[in-house]
């Protein structure tokens, strides 16, 4: 019994163990002169991980009496967090490595946060989603203080863990409520508590509470004061990180609560995730047209991009979430290749974030600055880049759930945000001749920045077929 | 007689006051953290109350876990606040403002 169980969750185990003897292996040897092999060793583990949940995990299994749940949807969204951490961890090697912040640490904490959000999108009972929440985010508050001599850097993990402890207090306040007013705190149980198409008051109460937690750790509106401090201040490779994994793994989580927990309740959470996407699209594209830091302005990016992949959970349906999963996979391949880019951008050595060093870019780097291009244009949804079907498709999902107020909303905020990431190929391609950025030096960073981008347009074709693995994913999660 | 409204009440007051300590204060981080590990425990009370008036056992194994979970960010808040105090000299709320946001 206990054998099937632990087979179930054996990459978690896995790579927790893994975690543990680098984190021993690093202190009893070479400490930090290990950190650049333990990043490589690190990210392929994870490639390899995520090849195996991909290609042989098979069939709905639940574990440890109901408190784990491994399905298609999971293996979905686990597949999604490997590969952009993996990809996030080869970015960040030679970034850290010359500034001198790579410490054998870093990767040990990205694996910890990566098992987290693999407990997360698995979480079958409100304890499970509660600790992969937290091993998560503990792991995650780290990092973004990693660079320690740095006013801004300590100051962001500081905003961080502050604003995201609250988010769990909320969070746990709402599962509390619920379990009493459940008398459960498995996901089966309290769907069956509200079976009939009407919770108590109390379960809504924790309801609402839950989803003002969830909506922290994706930075929904109004609970997204602290992305964009967070996301400048933090060393560049793990902003790149906080806005990859870490998205698709509190989306994931807030799916599969509200999917697998509150589903036989479709009407009440619907019309409070309507309104957190449209006032996340609004602010996200309004307040970034003001930003002159790349890093804050993709911070409100992906504020914006988390609104329209709320829209796909706001309908409620399968297909929403099939959208949803669509959206999120995309917005992870062209935040790793747009922050490869943003990597990439430094003078005499050091980082620049200010959009207008760009100026004139194209002229001095004509590949790369076509990459970013294609790249600015996805992300603004603008045909026919890959970007535009992620949200068609959750458009189409709004529509089709009779939400056309949403849908309509949705694409005028489109509008308005396509105007600051065309700003940027406007400065890149028709700016004032200004002082120009260092010739790129990392191959790396080129490369993850060009597949992108090339991504971005032979997806065109099928989306590389993740249509129909989404659709099976969304069908065992809605049914 | 208690009945569980009343641990109710108590856990909500409780938790109201630990949100105002986060919103309210201007002076000090430490006090941030106490009003952060306030919340959580408010939570405990709730939960040890479900669990004790259903007689099931599952709200006190769940507050063992946030028991935990809460030492840890507790020690995670400590260090980063120490690494800041390092930085800027000073550990005023009025003073994380590097950064507008």
């Amino acid at each position: 019994m206990i054998q099937a169980d632990l087979n179930i969750i054996l990459p978690e185990i896995l790579l927790s163990v893994y975690a543990m003897l680098a984190l021993l292996l690093a202190v009893y040897t070479g400490k930090d002169r290990l950190a650049a092999m333990l990043t490589w060793v690190t990210a392929l583990v994870l490639v390899l991980i995520a090849a195996w949940i991909g290609l042989s995990g098979a069939g709905d299994n639940l574990a440890f009496d109901g408190m784990y749940h491994d399905d298609a949807f999971a293996r979905f969204a686990k597949v999604v967090i490997l590969l952009g951490g993996a990809a996030v961890l080869v970015m960040s090697q030679d970034y850290l490595s010359r500034r001198g912040l790579l410490r054998f640490e870093y990767p040990v904490l990205v694996v910890l946060a990566t098992v987290g959000m693999m407990v997360m999108v698995s979480a079958a009972d409100l304890m499970t989603l509660y600790m992969g929440l937290e091993l998560q985010s503990l792991s995650l508050y780290v990092v973004a203080a990693l660079r320690r001599d740095s006013v801004k850097s300590t100051e962001a993990g500081m905003k961080y863990f502050v604003l995201g402890a609250l988010s769990s207090g909320l969070l746990l306040y709402g599962a509390s409520l619920v379990y009493g007013f459940a008398g459960t705190t498995q996901f089966t149980g309290i769907i069956q508590a509200a079976s009939d198409g009407h919770a108590s008051l109390g379960l809504l109460f924790g309801l609402v509470f839950v989803i003002s937690g969830l909506s922290f750790k994706i930075s929904a509106v109004p609970f997204h004061m602290w992305t964009p401090d967070v996301y400048e201040g933090s060393p560049t490779p793990v902003t790149a990180f906080f806005a990859t994994a870490p998205k698709m793994a509190a989306m994931g989580l807030f799916a599969r609560v509200l999917h697998d927990a509150f589903g036989g309740v479709t009407a009440d959470w619907q019309q409070i995730i309507s309104l957190l996407a449209v006032l996340s699209m609004f602010v996200g594209a309004v307040a970034a047209i003001g930003q002159t830091n790349i890093k804050r302005l993709m911070a409100y990016s992906s504020i914006a991009h988390m609104g329209y992949a709320m829209m796909g959970l706001a309908a409620g349906t399968a297909f929403g979430v099939q959208a949803l999963l669509i959206y999120m996979a995309i917005y992870v391949t062209m935040n790793v290749g747009t922050f490869a880019f943003i990597m990439s951008m430094e003078k005499d050595g050091q980082p620049v974030t200010d959009i207008k060093a760009l100026n004139m870019y194209a002229k001095r780097e004509p590949g790369k600055a076509l990459a970013v291009l294609v790249l600015m244009f996805s992300l603004a949804g603008v045909p026919p880049m890959v970007g535009f079907f992620g949200k068609f498709y959750v458009l189409k999902a709004a529509y089709e759930a009779g939400l056309i107020w949403l849908a309509v909303l949705g694409v005028v905020a489109s509008v308005i945000g396509a105007f600051y990431y065309i700003r940027i190929v406007y400065y890149m391609y028709f700016g004032e001749e200004g002082e120009a950025l260092d010739k790129n030096r990392s191959p790396i960073l080129w490369g993850f920045l060009m597949a992108s981008a090339a991504a971005m347009l032979v997806g065109v074709v099928n989306l590389f077929g993740i249509e129909s693995v989404a659709a099976a994913a969304a069908a065992t999660l809605v049914n | 007689m208690i009945g569980i409204e009343h641990y109710l009440t108590v856990a909500s007051a409780l938790f109201v006051i630990g949100i105002f300590g986060l919103f309210l204060n201007r002076k000090n981080v430490i006090i941030l953290l106490m009003s952060i590990e306030l919340m959580l425990l408010s939570v405990n009370i709730n939960l040890v109350a479900f669990s004790s008036f259903m007689g099931d056992l599952v709200g006190q194994v769940f507050t063992l876990f946030v028991l935990t979970v809460a030492a840890a960010e507790a020690a995670i808040g400590l260090a980063i606040l120490v690494v800041f105090f390092r930085n800027r000299g000073t550990i005023d709320v009025e003073d994380v403002n590097v950064m507008k946001g």
